[in-house]
């Protein structure tokens, strides 16, 4: 009786964010059952992708024991950069008005080479100058709404939102593939091709691993013989460059974009990450967690809109959801010390 | 020297107290009787007990028999608090205070005066202020009391500590190598207050491990070796060499492994190593042969972890040279030692040496990882595990699983991880700083044993330890450090403890 209470206990435990995510579930379906349906689904794929991308950029810096509050505004920049150069060549206020029609790939290459750049800038700060992660990156997010708003309100654009985008462009970030009756958007596509290569990053190469040492000590990590700022600097321009993809995506699903574009999207991303069990103290975090992280709050979202929850206590539900999800999570490594 | 007002009746009596861990007998039934108005020396090796019978004074631990009592009154003292109530305070050998912080906010803390009504109550500055000068004057300490403490030098920081213990009315201080950082004329400065303290009738109990200074400022002197009490004698009647024996004086009661290593040609040879750090180590110069087991012995403070991680890269020189194979080398990050086959197993296991979190197949193979890579960057999984499985296997590791975090091994089994993590990365120079440190008996034995094995084997072992019988037991050869300098070079076999005593006693003046 005594084990299987344990048993119970422990499975409760380390399957905690799953039992949440089901809960979550069946309760909006009792709720409304026709929340259980493939539409839904794909909907709500369809809006988290972007933030999925997101989350695990954040992943990536938050296991090495840091912190990047530069993500959303680096999204801001990417999407800027990337919807300047692919407007119609008709469009009338056209940011670039004397750009030829350019092969849609390299704006594309520039807005995420924007985001890694600021990336390395950050994980150039943390490992030579050993300003903390938190403070570095509060820097450069200031900083790139800056310099984002004084590209944005260059004439003849003056900080107009910019519109017009080249639907092959757009389809980026809303076209689907038809398979059978299914329509499969082509983020949802993306971000699981990310989610897969971060998975291969994180379990299967020395960066990884190293990532976890650095994480878990980083004393002990350089006894090891790890280079521990080579490969923090890795780390931040690998996530640099995963807010610059989810940007070119944010503005390819909504056709436009403007300065303000990802603000506060760093807070949603390391939300999801701990509520996925990454710790923030560094060391510990898994791909499919921060996932089922994303998800939660995709289905808090759409399911409590669907049901028709009043938004300001989605707000407070969301609060809730945080803070307990972490003070669960520490008890693992509470109670067995 | 000022008079002691001594009184014959004891203030503090510790009876029979023992203690034991996993493993270890760590006190066995000590007796510790200190009178008022007087400096009591404690004396031992590392590992004697001294730190261990202050921690129950102090409340930090629980004894498992024996008793407290002061003034006659026994004592029960759950925590440190319940000792600072009971007028016992410690000064640790690395002084804790708030550095941004005022001076007065420290020795105040968690007990500032306060004026004002419920619920409106406002730390009282100017009371603070007055209290503070009026202890200092007494004291005879020339401090400002709104000083910013982390500005202050640590003798200053220390004399702090010491105005806190008499602002708590403390009547036995404990001082831990109150010495171990200061300078001449701090020492003296110390040892002025140390008078005053006396001349109020505060006992002290006083940890060193320098027999002069001992001599000079102790009235007795208790020692201690291997969790039991030897004895305790009038100051007066103590000579170095007489502590030194009393110290010492024991059997080789442990068992160490027959070693069959025969030491070859000179793999490593050190010149003139000398830290960027004034204060440690200095010209020490050393040679490290093929299949040797080189222990080096010293007490705190001789440098010898300092020494042992600027020859791996960690900590910086100011000049020295080294030759591996009379090849002259650079090494200045651990990834240059890496390199050149060299490996080392830190003193801090946990600060220095696991990733807790981290499973044990992680932990093990995280040194290495390099060999594992596939040309497609990717990490070969079956090595990795076959590597762990092989270590678990050849160094007897009882884990759970691979996968459990390594947190949840014992600590013996830490530190087996923890070489076969350097093993698997074939070095030829192992440097192993206290390698058998906080490890139960059993583990002891089979680390001994794996090393012996390494130095068969070919392999040059460096090992630092501040347990005698073990570095007369494992050494091919002793060098003995005193203060950040080498004193003697000793041949393993033939080497005493009086004798690495006295080289490791040299310059702790």
């Amino acid at each position: 009786m005594n084990v299987s209470i344990q048993r119970t206990k422990a499975f409760v435990t380390d399957y905690a964010i799953y039992i949440v995510l089901a809960v979550l579930i069946i309760g909006i379906t009792l709720s409304d059952p026709s929340f259980l349906s493939l539409s839904t689904l794909t909907n709500i794929l369809h809006q988290n992708s972007t933030k999925a991308i997101i989350a695990l950029g954040a992943a990536f810096v938050l296991i090495t024991g840091g912190v990047d509050l530069s993500a959303g505004r680096v999204v801001g920049l990417s999407a800027v950069v990337s919807a300047s150069m692919v407007q119609l060549a008709d469009y009338p206020r056209k940011f670039f008005p004397e750009l030829d029609t350019l092969p849609v790939i390299i704006p594309v290459l520039l807005a995420i080479a924007a985001g890694l750049l600021v990336g390395l800038i950050n994980g150039l700060i943390v490992s030579k100058l050993h300003v903390p992660p938190f403070i570095t990156t509060l820097g450069t997010m200031v900083a790139v709404l800056g310099i984002n708003s004084l590209y944005f309100d260059m004439p003849p654009n003056s900080s107009q939102p910019i519109g017009g985008l080249r639907p092959e462009f757009t389809k980026w970030g809303s076209g689907t593939i038809e398979i059978g009756s299914f329509n499969l958007p082509y983020l949802v596509i993306i971000a699981i091709v990310v989610a897969i290569v971060c998975w291969v990053i994180f379990n299967k190469t020395r960066l990884g691993k190293n990532m976890y040492a650095i994480g878990g000590n980083v004393q002990a990590a350089h006894v090891s013989g790890i280079n521990v700022s080579r490969n923090l600097l890795w780390i931040y321009s690998i996530a640099g460059a995963l807010y610059g993809l989810a940007g070119v995506l944010e503005a390819a699903k909504s056709g436009g974009a403007s300065n303000n574009y990802g603000n506060m999207y760093e807070l949603d991303a390391i939300a999801a990450c701990v509520v996925g069990g990454v710790s923030t103290t560094g060391g510990v975090g898994t791909v499919p967690g921060v996932m089922v992280g994303v998800m939660i709050f995709g289905v808090i979202n759409y399911g409590l809109t669907f049901i028709g929850v009043n938004p300001y206590w989605q707000l407070i539900i969301k609060g809730l959801i945080i803070v307990a999800a972490v003070a669960f999570d520490i008890r693992k490594y509470l109670a067995k010390k | 020297m000022i008079a002691t007002v001594a009184e014959k009746i004891n203030l503090l009596e510790m009876n029979g107290i023992s203690k034991a861990f996993p493993g270890v007998q760590a006190l066995d039934d000590v007796t510790l009787h200190i009178r008022a108005g007087t400096v009591h020396a404690l004396m031992g090796e590392n590992g004697a007990g001294k730190s261990t019978l202050m921690k129950c004074l102090f409340g930090i631990y629980a004894p498992d028999a024996g008793e407290i009592r002061m003034n006659g009154e026994k004592l029960h003292l759950p925590d440190s608090k319940a000792a600072l109530q009971s007028g016992i305070s410690m000064i640790h050998q690395e002084l804790h205070p708030v550095p941004y912080r005022s001076v007065m906010e420290n020795i105040w803390l968690g007990r500032f005066p306060l004026r004002g009504f419920w619920p409106f109550y406002f730390v009282d500055g100017k009371r603070m202020r007055r209290d503070t000068e009026k202890l200092f004057k007494e004291l005879d300490m020339d401090i400002d009391p709104e000083t910013i403490t982390g500005k202050l030098s640590v003798s200053k920081i220390q004399s702090l500590e010491i105005a806190k213990a008499v602002s708590h009315n403390a009547k036995i201080i404990v001082m831990d190598e109150p010495t171990s950082s200061l300078t001449g004329n701090e020492v003296e400065h110390l040892f002025r207050i140390i008078a005053e303290l006396k001349q109020r009738g505060v006992a002290i109990i006083y940890i060193s491990h320098k027999m002069e200074e001992i001599l000079r400022i102790s009235d007795e002197v208790t020692i201690m070796r291997d969790g039991k009490k030897i004895g305790t004698w009038d100051a007066k009647e103590l000579t170095t060499d007489l502590i030194i024996s009393r110290m010492v004086g024991r059997d080789l009661t442990q068992r160490y492994p027959e070693r069959s290593n025969v030491p070859g040609e000179v793999v490593l040879q050190v010149d003139g190593f000398t830290s960027s750090f004034p204060k440690s180590f200095r010209n020490v110069s050393f040679e490290l042969r093929r299949g040797e087991i080189l222990g080096v012995g010293g007490l705190v403070g001789a440098q010898r972890t300092e020494l042992i991680e600027a020859l791996y890269g960690i900590r910086s020189l100011a000049s020295g040279t080294m030759k591996l194979h009379g090849k002259p080398i650079r090494i200045r990050r651990p990834v240059d030692a890496i390199r050149h086959k060299m490996a080392l197993l830190t003193e801090e296991r946990r600060v220095t040496g696991i990733f807790p979190v981290l499973s044990m197949l992680e932990n093990t193979v995280i040194a290495n990882q390099k060999r594992y890579q596939t040309s497609y960057l990717l990490l070969e999984e079956s090595r990795r595990r076959k590597d762990t499985d092989d270590s678990i296997e050849r160094l007897r590791v009882k884990t759970p699983s691979a996968k459990t975090q390594i947190r949840y091994l014992s600590g013996g089994n830490q530190q087996k991880v923890l070489l076969a993590r350097w093993l698997l990365t074939e070095p030829d120079i192992l440097l192993l700083d206290e390698p058998t440190r906080g490890i139960d008996v059993g583990a002891k034995f089979e680390i001994y044993t794996i090393i012996a094995e390494l130095a068969a084997q070919g392999k040059s072992i460096v090992m630092i330890s501040s347990e005698m019988p073990e570095l007369l037991g494992m050494s091919d050869r002793i060098m003995v450090m005193s203060e950040g300098r080498l004193t003697g070079i000793l041949d393993g076999n033939t080497a005493t403890e009086e004798e690495i005593m006295k080289h490791a006693a040299q310059h702790t003046a």
